[in-house]
């Protein structure tokens, strides 16, 4: 064996051998650095005739190019399994449980709310407001409940205390339809709006509370019959309740304010302990409806010969309760957080028409 | 109310049965409550004869009956006394339901005998209160006969009665309804005027004719009063009513039958012979005395009752003695029992307001209260009276006086003018004009030609029974009733042009975009009430007897609330009594600071107690500083000013942490927000363990978003610089805010200085008592070029200056 062939086999063994890169690098020094075995060997042909350095530079370079790539081969091993170590070392226990965070969410009456108004709002309708408290000339006289009239007992209205100069008692909304009378008085036919918002009855069973919720609507034009009335309603209803169609009665009822007046049913099904709708034998009321009374028109400022239209109005947590299955009304206004966390709804669950309404 | 089917039978010729009728009535606007049908639950049992009895092999009081059944020959075990052989009885088969002993029969030996059945005592079926045995019954009637069809147990329906129609609290008036609506002929008949025969000894005063404008009555002298016939009893008590005697009897069936409330007297029990209806006085023993006691009136309820002014009272002894409260109650004093043999019969009219005022004050209800509160049928006076003459004559016996009539009956309703056209134009039915006249008729309105002058082609005179009908569009109501909604026609309202915006005013689309953030934050939304206790409203700045209700629901729900934050704080305190102490819960009402209808805000507020679950990973953030951030975003996403927003601490109001809350202002005019944590002392009162993390935005407050141009945003600003950062640190004194720091540094340069973040503030050794260190890292974003070392310098320079000039001195 030749010197060169023994140095090639010292140095590819050293390489081999070395552990780290630290030792990597001492064995290249010892080999490529300034006074290396190989530098040496490559110095040296400096000194060498032609005839012998045509014969020994190749092999000297050979040499070198060899030595080189497997110092660079073997670090590239050693670099990898560097890393592998130190990563098994950073190595954490991902069961442990994160940071938990409160989970939010909309409280069902506002997320149905807001589904009425984005299907209203379909519909062309404008959303209008009211103050909670009221006087009596917008929640009942200009309604045209007659003062003393026996339909004003069926509200079991909330007063406040007389005004100590005036004497006036103001009542707390019994209904939205003081919003009608402030909508009509603001501004002129055609009108189309719904008012939502909060009302108060003094009530407290099982199925009624002191404070409640509601949803108004009102359409005031020319040529508006209670056909329209029918369809805007039965559509809406539908809609609301996610079928393609509901099918409903409209049966005659009373209130002051429209004149004729209906409530509307749907027809469903209680008998399995769920309801189902479009099926069955029963009938479950929905929502007041009517034409608007020519003397709330007048008692407007509108002519109810020039104008007439149509009104509705229905409770917005019983509906939520209807269509998401809260059975009971009394915990929607208690606030426990275990009850709003399995009945409430997504922040991102707003509705649109293109995913639905939640 | 309430009525049994054979009754409306007397006014209404139907083969109709009573699901079809309560269908009908619910179309026609009467709302059936339920069907009661006794024949449903009487429909498994059937008549039965016992061939032999013979007693049970093992229990001495129990015998073995063989039954002929409508189910052939059963052997059935028995332990009623009166078994016997050839007794003709109730049968109930295996599977049958005992609504008496509330129990379905099954298959089971008694004392080791089979029982294939049962057989049933009155009781047992509710057809009584109590028997004694099973039931006997004539050995004529056949085995297998219905047992429904022989105790004349007829279906009764439960319905309400809209206070419009008050006609529709007698059974006649809803005949005339179902008769138009053609469920069947309505029976007229003539009610006789029966001669009197002699002057009526009792006479009439009206002091009041505004409460009682007409009064009519008679004597009937001799009858014989005591309990009324069989049928009459029945007819009563189906509906519920107590049979009592003839005479008060005769006046309920009137009432129930006609909605007409009558009254009797004994005319022995009378003093004087004048009859004076009058508005309630003081009484005559207290008259003297200044004010004066009001008079006292012992009903026939047993109870006494104060006469106001406001009453109408029924008084004799020449109008000193109270008897009745007219058209409410009569006196016990006068009241007809067994041994009356003179009775004056009354036959008024009382003023709907003034009876319903005393329902109202006196808190007295009866049949005749709610008929004359809703309005009675003012034609009915004479005819009331001629038909209850002749009821007692036939019941009672007795010799009729004459009828003593006074005062004037109240004007029947006014004919208008009607276009029958109105009835498509607002119902959208297209009917012709005879079917329109056809079910006016049948409702009892008079129809004829309007006159020449009138561009209405009719006149239209509504009956005297129906006072709640006043102009055109309660005739389409009519109409339209009578020919069904089911025939309203589908008609699409017309397109409209939506806002291009929305229909949302920026303050209701701003609601809802808060609603929506704070639940992604972690907030859960409640919905309490608008009330709360009066002492809790003023511990929150409110409570001002303007805003305090007349009538609570609960003394503790009496008052308006100021703020949203005491029931969030009070839900909060529910849940941690459940065990659920850590939440986060926000609300968006309404707050009430006066009772006028501009004095309503909208408040978004939110409630944190910070009970964190402890973690692995130790604490995480500050739950006064994390809710600072919600906050934040919150005011962010709604797009409030937040850049202009001024914090100012130390002048929140009472129910804040003094130390620990700070406001958020547009100059000290406009507080937006409130935030921080509250006061113990108000959680203390409010039972509520703290401690508990607030905030409060009045949105009412926030002003929107100005710029006028559209939807377009401004070109963005990217700088291609990378921006450069330098630490500074100041000693300043503890109680100078780093907000203040902040500011000064960032306004240092207002087109170079991009943002300051505080990343250290440090107490201890290295500072003096009573100051502090604060780190500021100072972000630089070179705008048109990179900048030099001498440009750096004199901006860092300018930032020390500023600082400076709050007080704080550049930490060597």
């Amino acid at each position: 064996m030749t010197d060169l062939a023994t140095l090639e086999l010292d140095l590819i063994n050293a390489i081999g051998g070395a552990e780290s890169v630290a030792a990597l690098e001492e064995v290249r020094v010892a080999a490529l650095g300034k006074s290396g075995s190989v530098s040496g060997l490559l110095k040296g042909m400096g000194a060498m005739s032609p005839d012998e350095r045509r014969e020994q530079g190749p092999m000297i370079n050979g040499l070198r190019d060899r030595v080189a790539a497997a110092i660079a081969a073997r670090k590239a091993e050693l670099e990898a399994a560097e890393l592998d170590a130190r990563l098994q070392a950073e190595r954490v226990d991902l069961t442990l449980p994160a940071r938990p965070r409160r989970k939010g969410g909309v409280h069902p009456t506002m997320q149905v709310m807001d589904e009425m108004i984005a299907l209203f709002a379909e519909m062309g309708f404008a959303v209008a407001e009211g103050p909670d408290i009221e006087d009596d000339f917008h929640n009942f006289t200009a309604l045209n409940f007659p003062p003393k009239h026996p339909a004003r007992e069926m509200h079991d209205t909330f007063f406040l205390k007389p005004d100590p100069e005036t004497g006036e008692r103001k009542v707390l909304r019994t209904h939205t339809s003081p919003v009608q009378v402030r909508t009509m008085m603001s501004q002129k036919p055609p009108i189309r709006i719904i008012a939502p918002g909060r009302t108060f009855r003094k009530d407290s069973d099982a199925t009624h509370t002191p404070m409640f919720h509601q949803i108004e609507g009102l359409v005031i034009d020319r040529d508006i019959h209670m056909g329209h009335l029918k369809t805007t309603l039965q559509t809406f209803i539908a809609r609301f309740f996610e079928l393609d169609e509901v099918q409903a009665r409209f049966r005659p009822h009373h209130f002051p304010f429209t004149e004729p007046s209906a409530e509307m049913d749907i027809r469903c099904d209680r008998s399995g302990g769920k309801l189902v709708f479009n099926t069955g034998d029963d009938w479950l009321e929905i929502l007041g409806c009517g034409m608007v009374h020519p003397n709330v028109l007048k008692n407007c400022g509108i002519d109810p010969d020039e104008y007439q239209g149509f009104a509705f109005g229905m409770g917005v947590d019983r509906l939520a309760m209807l269509k998401y299955g809260v059975p009971d009304l009394r915990p929607m206004f208690d606030a426990d957080t275990r009850w709003l966390a399995h009945y409430g709804f997504s922040a991102f669950a707003a509705p649109n028409p293109a995913s639905g309404l939640s | 109310m309430k009525f049994a089917l054979s009754w409306l039978k007397d006014h209404l010729e139907t083969e109709a049965d009573v699901h079809r009728i309560a269908e009908a009535m619910t179309m026609a606007g009467l709302e059936v409550e339920e069907v009661l049908d006794p024949a449903a639950k009487l429909a498994p049992f059937t008549v039965a004869k016992i061939l032999s009895a013979e007693r049970h092999p093992n229990a001495d009081r129990l015998q073995v009956c063989q039954v002929e059944t409508v189910d052939g020959l059963k052997e059935i075990v028995c332990g009623a006394p009166n078994a016997r052989a050839g007794l003709t009885t109730i049968y109930a088969p295996i599977g049958a339901y005992v609504p008496g002993l509330g129990v379905t029969l099954v298959e089971k030996p008694v004392r080791g005998v089979v029982s294939n059945g049962m057989l049933c005592s009155a009781s047992e079926l509710e057809l009584s209160d109590e028997s004694d045995g099973i039931q006997e019954l004539p050995p004529e009637i056949p085995v297998g006969t219905p047992v429904a069809g022989l105790f004349g147990a007829e279906p009764v329906i439960d319905f309400e009665v809209t206070p419009n129609r008050p006609d529709w609290l007698g059974v006649a008036g809803i005949a005339r309804d179902l008769a138009a609506a053609s469920v069947g002929k309505l029976k007229h008949f003539d009610i006789a005027v029966v001669r009197g025969a002699f002057p009526s000894p009792i006479t009439v005063r009206l002091d009041a004719p505004e409460m009682c404008p007409v009064f009519a009555g008679r004597v009937i002298r001799g009858v014989k009063n005591g309990p009324s016939p069989a049928w009459l009893q029945k007819r009563l008590t189906a509906i519920g009513l107590r049979s009592i005697n003839r005479l008060v009897d005769v006046t309920n069936l009137i009432a129930y039958d006609r909605a007409r409330p009558l009254h009797v007297y004994d005319v022995a029990k009378l003093v004087g012979t004048e009859i004076v209806v009058r508005a309630g006085q003081v009484s005559a023993e207290t008259a003297h005395i200044e004010g004066g006691e009001p008079e006292h009136l012992i009903a026939l309820d047993g109870k006494t009752y104060a006469a106001a002014a406001t009453d109408c009272v029924i008084a004799d002894a020449g109008g000193e003695r109270p008897i009745g409260l007219g058209g409410v109650m009569g006196g016990e004093s006068t009241g007809c029992d067994e041994t009356t043999t003179d009775v004056f019969i009354e036959s008024a009219w009382f003023d709907p307001l003034v009876i319903a005022q005393t329902g109202r004050a006196l808190g007295i209800h009866s049949d005749a209260q709610y008929r004359f509160a809703r309005g009675v049928d003012p034609v009915s006076v004479t005819p009331g009276l001629e038909l209850a003459t002749r009821l007692i004559l036939d019941l009672c016996g007795g010799e009729p006086s004459e009828i003593v009539f006074v005062g004037e009956p109240p004007a029947s309703p006014a004919p208008f003018a009607f276009d029958p056209a109105y009835v498509k134009r607002l119902s959208g039915m297209d009917l012709d004009d005879d079917r329109i006249g056809t079910i006016l008729g049948q409702l009892g309105f008079l129809v004829t030609a309007g006159p020449a002058d009138q561009a209405e082609p009719w006149t239209v005179t509504p009956p005297s029974w129906r006072r709640d009908v006043e102009g055109r569009a309660d005739l389409v109501e009519e109409v339209a009733r009578i020919e069904g909604f089911d025939s309203l026609p589908d008609t699409p309202l017309p397109e409209v042009a939506r806002p291009a915006g929305g229909v949302l005013s920026p303050r209701q689309a701003r609601v809802r975009t808060a609603r929506r953030a704070l639940a992604a934050l972690g907030y859960a939304e409640a919905v309490t009430w608008s009330f709360t206790k009066q002492s809790t409203a003023v511990l929150f700045g409110g409570g001002d007897d303007r805003l305090v209700l007349e009538n609570p629901i609960a003394a503790d729900l009496d008052c308006m609330r100021p703020s949203a934050l005491p029931n969030l704080i009070q839900a909060a305190a529910r849940n941690a009594a459940r065990g659920f102490a850590d939440a986060a819960l926000f609300e968006i009402g309404p707050i009430y600071l006066a009772d006028g209808p501009k004095d309503q805000r909208t408040v978004i507020a939110g409630l944190v107690a910070p009970h964190a679950a402890r973690h692995w990973a130790g604490s995480g953030e500050d739950a006064l500083f994390a809710m600072k951030g919600d906050l934040t975003t919150l005011l962010e996403e709604i797009g409030a000013p937040v850049a202009s927003l001024q914090l100012a601490q130390g002048q929140n109001r009472d129910w804040w942490h003094p130390g620990r809350s700070a406001r958020l202002q547009l100059g000290t005019k406009n507080v937006m927000v409130e935030f921080g944590e509250l006061h113990p002392r108000v959680l203390k009162a409010l039972d509520a363990d703290g401690p508990m993390l607030g905030f409060e935005i009045v949105l009412d407050n926030v002003p929107e978003p100005r710029g006028k141009g559209g939807k377009a945003r401004g070109s963005a600003d990217l700088s291609a610089f990378m921006p450069l950062t330098r630490d500074f640190a100041f000693v300043v004194e503890d109680a100078k805010p780093v907000g203040d720091l902040v500011r000064a540094a960032t306004g240092a340069d207002k087109a170079l200085i991009a943002e300051v973040r505080v990343f250290d503030v440090y107490r201890g050794k290295g500072v003096d008592e009573g100051f502090k260190s604060v780190a500021l890292e100072v972000v630089i974003q070179p705008r048109d070029a990179t900048l030099t070392e001498a440009e750096i310098e004199a901006l860092t320079a300018k930032v020390v200056a500023a600082v400076e000039k709050q007080g704080g001195k550049l930490r060597a």
